[in-house]
C-alpha cells in the first residue's frame, strides 16, 4: 500500500522547477506561465544541460528575473528570446534553430532511416535464388554417401 | 557473399573505429593542452560593438563607461573578476605582466562587495587603469558572461575582437592575445 502510494506520488510529481521562491514569481498567472515557458527553452549557461527554469545557479536566477521583468514590460516571447540570443548566441537555446549550420543535426534522423532502408533494399535485391530442390538421382546419391 | 563483400564487412567497421579513435585522441590531446574546452561557448559579441554601460568605481575612484574603452588610442583588455573567484587569483600575475608591458587593462568587479574587492586588489596587485563595479551583474549579462574571470579585447573603434573565458595564462597571452594585438596596432 505504502509502495503503491509512493509510486503514485512519483508519477504525480511534475518537473521540479527552481522557482521555489514565491517572491521570484509574477503575481499575474498568465505572465508567470509565459515566463516559465520561455525559461524552459533557455539553457543555463553554468550547468549547461539544465534549463534556466530548473537551475539553481546564480546566473539562472538573474535570467529568470530578467525574463519576468521583460514579460511585465509587455515584450513578446520572440523579443525576449532574441534579447538572450544577441548576448549568448544560439547556444543558449535548448532547441537549436534550423540553419545551414544545424542542417546535418536536424536531417540526421531522416538520413539514418534512409541509409538503413537503402541497405535493407540492397541486401534484399542481392540475395541469390535459393538452390533448386534435389532431383531423385541426387537424393539417392546423398543417401548412398551418408550410408543410410 | 562474395570475398570482396566479406572483406568490406570486416574492414569497414575497423576503418570507422580507426578514424573515430584518431579523432578522439586528437580531441583529448587538445583538451589536455588547453586548446579545446568542451564546455566552452563561442562569444556572440565578436565583431560587434561593445555593449553600452556606465559603472561606478571603487570608493572615490570614478569608474568608467564603454566610451572610455574606445578613448585609449589603442586596444584595451576588459577583465571581469571577483574577489571570491579562485582563477582570478591565478591570473592576477598575468594581468600585472600585461600592465607592465604597457597594455591598458580595465577591470569590472562582478557581484562583489567594495571592501572585498579592495582587499583583493591590495593582496594580489591592481593591474587595472580603472575598476568599475557591476554589483547586480547586469553589464556582465550584456557581454554574455557565464563565469568569472572573462576577458574581452576591444579595439579602438569599440568593436569586441576576442573573448577568453577562464583565467588568463602566459601561454594564452603569447599564443592568442599577443599575435592579435600585433595585427590591431
Amino acid at each position: 500500500m505504502i509502495l503503491r502510494l509512493a509510486f503514485l506520488l512519483l508519477i504525480l510529481a511534475g518537473p521540479a522547477l527552481a522557482v521555489s521562491n514565491p517572491a521570484e514569481m509574477l503575481s499575474d498567472p498568465a505572465g508567470e506561465a509565459r515566463a516559465e515557458h520561455i525559461g524552459r527553452q533557455l539553457r543555463c549557461m553554468v550547468c549547461q544541460n539544465e534549463s534556466v527554469e530548473e537551475s539553481e545557479a546564480d546566473l539562472a536566477r538573474d535570467f529568470r528575473h530578467i525574463i519576468r521583468e521583460r514579460v511585465k514590460a509587455g515584450e513578446s516571447d520572440q523579443q525576449i528570446m532574441d534579447w538572450m540570443v544577441a548576448r549568448y548566441g544560439d547556444f543558449i537555446r535548448l532547441r537549436p534553430p534550423f540553419s545551414a549550420l544545424t542542417l546535418l543535426l536536424w536531417a540526421a534522423p531522416m538520413l539514418a532511416v534512409g541509409i538503413g532502408a537503402g541497405a535493407v533494399l540492397l541486401g534484399r535485391r542481392r540475395r541469390p535464388e535459393p538452390p533448386a530442390p534435389l532431383s531423385e538421382a541426387e537424393r539417392q546419391r546423398v543417401g548412398k554417401l551418408s550410408g543410410s | 557473399m562474395t570475398a570482396i563483400n566479406r572483406r568490406l564487412v570486416l574492414l569497414l567497421p575497423l576503418g570507422i573505429a580507426g578514424v573515430a579513435g584518431v579523432g578522439l585522441y586528437s580531441m583529448l590531446d587538445r583538451m589536455r593542452s588547453g586548446k579545446f574546452d568542451p564546455r566552452g561557448v563561442p562569444s556572440a559579441l565578436i565583431g560587434k560593438p561593445v555593449p553600452t554601460f556606465t559603472l561606478p568605481g571603487q570608493g572615490d575612484s570614478p569608474g568608467f563607461s564603454s566610451a572610455d574603452l574606445k578613448a585609449q588610442g589603442r586596444p584595451v583588455l576588459l577583465n571581469f573578476f571577483a574577489s571570491w573567484c579562485v582563477p582570478c587569483i591565478a591570473e592576477a600575475d598575468v594581468l600585472l605582466a600585461l600592465k607592465q608591458s604597457g597594455q591598458p587593462v580595465f577591470g569590472i568587479a562582478y557581484k562583489d562587495k567594495t571592501e572585498a574587492t579592495d582587499a583583493f586588489l591590495r593582496q594580489h596587485g591592481n593591474p587595472y587603469v580603472q575598476v568599475g563595479r557591476d554589483a547586480a551583474g547586469s553589464v556582465a549579462i550584456d557581454f554574455g558572461l557565464y563565469g568569472v574571470p572573462e576577458s574581452y579585447l576591444i579595439d579602438t573603434t569599440g568593436t569586441v575582437r576576442w573573448r577568453f573565458a577562464g583565467g588568463l595564462t602566459a601561454d594564452v597571452v603569447r599564443q592568442e592575445l599577443a599575435p592579435l594585438l600585433k595585427t590591431l596596432t
